[in-house]
């Protein structure tokens, strides 16, 4: 099956690069159409498939509409008046079964693609995934590098053309995790841990938001993706262990108070097992300060 | 904010609990001068129907009205008026997103985060609930062949409790604040450590308050509709609107305890520092997400399944052929029913709760598209045939149909789970269902109060104004909604109070001028009222029937007796007054004249607008934790059912003579109608 859905997404990619031309209008800005990692472009292929094969039924629908209102006017002597006509059997199957049939095929395709491009699901690759886990915050966002054993805040670097392992969780109140041009969101919520696989195919600078509203700094919880050739990430990797501050317990409880946002920042270390605490504490290490903040922030 | 923030950590006084001084926003000038002219308006309107002697109509004919015509008649005007508040809400955030790139705009987060609340809160509970519920309210009985409800009291109480939530939102503005938390108010945000001040306290007990009054009136819908009906009137007789009435109000009797229940709980955590949905302690905010959309799909049909009714009949009545499919409509609209409460899941298929239970809900929602692609189906094939007029009834509805399409499209999008996980929460998802809801329960309130207007009134709306304000409404919703559709695809999420990415900022400025579109569109139909009831004679409806209607309501005068009907109509197909209308001019002469009894009619009481008034002091005083006064409105309120219930007098007696002379004004004008002279009309020449 997972050969036969990656052929279609070939085929379909071609096919939605001819078709989506009037979208390319929309590409001047990076969107969901403008994928660089193999999640979102299997959403945009999905989303595309999907659409095409709705436009099929909704476009002869509109016409047939506009034509039936305009053609049966009042005024018009040529049209015939039928005042009585109001069943057809053969009408009523067509009704019925022409939408249940789209339905039934894209049905299909819904069942097909929700399992193929599960959050939770690894991605195919060769090269093994680096875990990252991710902490909402008020307002901003910390990324643990458990393998590398520092950690960032509002930037996240990743090796290009690695699968990455997200573990996401909030110690705060609800936030989505997304990357437009990445694919797939998740929500970060206090006491879950949610996995999420993401890649980027290509070296480059993404931006990534919370995706669900979470107060007053929400329009500022924005961060930086930076996808970095592999070589170049493990340089940075060693770089950041050489500078900053430790992430400890004291210090993440400093971290966790509410500030609007905060320039990018790194940490040297991270305290063993300090994401598998917020998960554990549902955010409740956190509880006092970020009431207090939320109270006195301007 | 520095205000509310004293009023959240001050101490709370026995005897104004956490209100103080401070609880007035004095920095912050917008609500506060939007109230003041509110204000001014209310009080210059009190003052002249007080000057012109009429406080006592006023009060006898629609304040303490049981009539089910008042009644929905009062709906609707509270609709409109929460319409032009609700409107302006959307004007501040489209003109605020529209200037924000790289600045802050002109509304600091505090205000723009209860402006987009509020907007989501009274366009869904307090426009698009009260339209549907008055439209039902009206024509329902009407079409059934009844003289009211099954509990006219009880009807009036309903709308009196609507009112009272609506009245809460709109203190708000003026006295401490409104949620700041999203229309569906998510914990752990909502959550008191998150949200300490009232905000999310105005919400719950508006909420709760106006919800009892619509579980109220779904109760007496559903007993209406199952219980009260003209001799005859079989269930399959019955027109399409009071089908789909039927589905929506056993929507509202089996969600609406959801939503009270769940609101019950996230009152327990606020105020007893319970646990339901916190995030320490066992507290888990996806149930409450859970429970919210169980209420909140169905809620979605609750509001479009009566605005199909209405182009129903609207579609069937300017073509002049009965509605195609009659049967295959009704069992849409009970799939559609039934089918509501399969699919709330697709609300958050990025919660990760797996791939099969997202897939399942992928695929339930879509089945959801098939009686609803029956239904645009058999509008289209009701209009095959036919000999339309185009009235703007009918504009509205071939805008619907086209619209609605496109709209239905992107909701079937967002049910693919991978597609949601780059669509949720965008703006492509504000552009969905703005998609859904202007064209359908918006364009079909319009329809609805256009057609319906002549019954209520006695004279029909002023066309050209009617035209100008449909054409201005949807090329409005065009260019306010596209773009969003395309922000959404540009990956810009919702809820955004400022930005950082110069290309989005061309599209929010044509939205802002999509909504200045509609704006004339909504002036446009206040002059069309202003307009019409200048022309009201020249525009009286006579006959009681001004679209060559086929339901009952058009049987008897515009407006109707209060008891509706003379006599109760005896019901002997589909389509019982067209039937009734064929057969007289076949027969050369109406029906014959019927013997006339005594009618017995429910006496009005001011139950529902006293009940309404501790209601308010209730909550407010719930909201501001001023336990005296809790006790106060409480007690008041019971006192009020123990005082109707123990009522001496009910009902009182319409003489038969006063009947007969008004049915024989009634049959006169329907023989002018059809064509035949009165001798004719009661058989004697035949």
């Amino acid at each position: 099956m997972t050969r036969a859905m990656a052929s279609l997404r070939r085929t379909s990619n071609q096919r939605v690069r001819t078709l989506s031309l009037p979208l390319t209008l929309t590409a001047c800005a990076p969107g969901i159409l403008d994928p660089a990692g193999p999640v979102a472009a299997g959403e945009r292929t999905i989303l595309l498939n999907s659409l095409f094969i709705m436009l099929g039924i909704v476009i002869p629908t509109m016409l047939v509409t506009l034509l039936f209102a305009w053609w049966f006017r009042a005024g018009n002597k040529k049209a015939t008046y039928l005042p009585e006509w109001s069943y057809s059997g053969r009408l009523e199957l067509l009704v019925w079964s022409v939408p249940a049939l789209i339905v039934i095929f894209l049905g299909g395709i819904t069942w097909i693609g929700s399992h193929q491009l599960a959050p939770e699901r690894p991605l195919d690759s060769n090269v093994r995934p680096i875990p990252v886990q991710v902490v909402a915050l008020d307002w901003k966002w910390l990324f643990i590098y458990p393998e590398q054993g520092v950690a960032t805040v509002n930037r996240l670097v990743i090796p290009a053309g690695t699968p990455i392992a997200f573990r996401v969780t909030s110690a705060t109140v609800m936030n989505s995790f997304f990357v437009p041009q990445l694919g797939s969101q998740i929500y970060a919520m206090s006491g879950m841990d949610a996995k999420l696989h993401l890649q980027a195919d290509r070296p480059g600078r993404f931006s990534g938001i919370s995706a669900h509203y979470s107060g007053e700094g929400f329009a500022d919880m924005e961060f930086t993706i930076h996808a970095v050739p592999p070589a170049q990430f493990a340089a940075w990797a060693n770089r950041t262990r050489g500078a900053g501050p430790a992430l400890d317990q004291a210090g993440f409880m400093k971290l966790a108070q509410v500030s609007a946002t905060s320039k990018p920042l790194s940490y040297r270390s991270v305290a063993p097992r300090l994401y598998d605490q917020i998960v554990a504490n549902a955010g409740a290490p956190v509880r006092e300060a970020a009431q207090s903040g939320r109270e006195s922030h301007q | 904010m520095s205000n509310l923030r004293s009023v959240e950590t001050g101490a709370i006084s026995p005897i104004f609990g956490k209100l103080s001084w401070a609880s007035i926003p004095f920095d912050n000038p917008l609500p506060l001068v939007a109230f003041g002219a509110a204000g001014l308006l209310i009080a210059a309107l009190l003052w002249w129907t007080w000057r012109q002697g009429h406080v006592p109509y006023v009060w006898n004919e629609w304040i303490t009205s049981v009539d089910h015509k008042r009644v929905g008649v009062m709906y609707c005007i509270l609709a409109a008026v929460m319409l032009l508040r609700g409107f302006s809400d959307a004007l501040l955030m489209r003109s605020q997103q529209a200037i924000a790139m790289n600045n802050p705009g002109y509304l600091p987060p505090d205000h723009y985060d209860q402006v987009f609340t509020a907007h989501g809160v009274l366009m869904i509970f307090f426009v698009a609930m009260p339209f549907m519920i008055g439209l039902m309210n009206f024509a329902v009985p009407l079409q059934l062949g009844v003289r009211d409800v099954a509990f006219p009291t009880l009807n009036s109480v309903s709308f009196w409790l609507t009112a009272v939530g609506a009245l809460l939102v709109n203190i708000s503005l003026v006295i401490g604040e409104f949620a700041k938390t999203g229309w569906v108010v998510y914990p752990p945000l909502s959550e008191l450590r998150f949200s300490p001040g009232v905000g999310v306290d105005y919400y719950i007990w508006a909420l709760q308050i106006s919800g009892v009054g619509t579980l109220l009136s779904g109760v007496n819908l559903v007993t209406t509709i199952l219980k009260v009906r003209a001799p005859g009137m079989g269930y399959t007789r019955m027109p399409m609107f009071c089908w789909t009435s039927l589905a929506t109000n056993l929507l509202i009797v089996a969600a609406f305890p959801i939503l009270t229940a769940t609101l019950g709980m996230l009152t327990l955590d606020r105020y007893l520092g319970f646990h339901f949905f916190t995030n320490e302690l066992g507290g888990n905010q996806m149930m409450f997400v859970n429970l919210v959309w169980a209420w909140g799909h169905p809620e979605v049909y609750i509001l479009v399944l009566p605005a199909f009714g209405i182009f129903s009949e609207v579609v069937s009545t300017f073509s002049g052929k009965p509605l195609f499919g009659y049967r295959s409509m009704i069992a849409a609209t009970m799939a559609i029913c039934l089918l509501a409460f399969m699919v709330w899941l697709h609300h958050f298929f990025t919660m990760g709760a797996g791939a099969d239970v997202n897939g399942f809900f992928g695929i339930t929602t879509m089945i959801i598209a098939v009686p609803t692609g029956v239904k645009v189906f058999n509008w289209i094939f009701t209009m095959y045939g036919g000999r339309i007029r185009f009235t703007s009834m009918m504009l509205w509805s071939v805008g619907f149909v086209v619209t609605f399409v496109i709209g239905g499209m992107t909701g079937v999008l967002l049910a693919v789970p991978p597609a949601d996980f780059v669509l949720h929460n965008s703006l492509f998802l504000v552009a969905h269902f703005h998609n859904i809801v202007i064209p359908a329960v918006l364009f079909g309130a319009f329809a609805g109060a256009t057609y319906w207007w002549p019954k209520a009134f006695g004279f029909t709306l002023d066309e050209k104004w009617a035209k100008r304000s449909f054409w201005f409404w949807i090329t409005g919703f065009y260019v306010a909604f596209m773009p969003l559709y395309v922000l959404g695809l540009m990956g810009m999420t919702r809820r955004l109070g400022h930005y950082s990415v110069p290309e989005w900022q061309p599209w929010l400025i044509a939205a802002s001028v999509g909504a200045i579109l509609v704006a004339c569109g909504i002036a446009c139909q206040i002059i069309m009222i202003v307009v019409s009831i200048r022309n009201r004679e020249k525009l009286a409806d006579l006959s009681g029937d001004p679209w060559d209607g086929r339901t009952l309501e058009w049987i008897t005068t515009s407006p109707p007796p209060v008891f509706n009907f003379a006599v109760l109509p005896d019901v002997t197909g589909e389509e019982a007054y067209w039937g009734l209308k064929s057969t007289a001019r076949e027969k050369k002469r109406l029906s014959d004249r019927p013997e006339y009894v005594d009618v017995e009619m429910p006496r009005n009481s001011p139950t529902g607008v006293i009940s309404a008034f501790f209601a308010t002091v209730l909550g407010f005083a719930m909201i501001w934790h001023i336990w005296w006064m809790v006790i106060l409105g409480f007690l008041g309120a019971w006192a009020t059912f123990v005082a109707f219930a123990w009522r001496d007098e009910a009902e009182y007696d319409i003489r038969a003579d006063v009947v007969e002379r008004f049915d024989r004004d009634r049959r006169l004008a329907k023989a002018r109608l059809l064509g035949l002279s009165p001798e004719e009309a009661e058989g004697q020449t035949a």
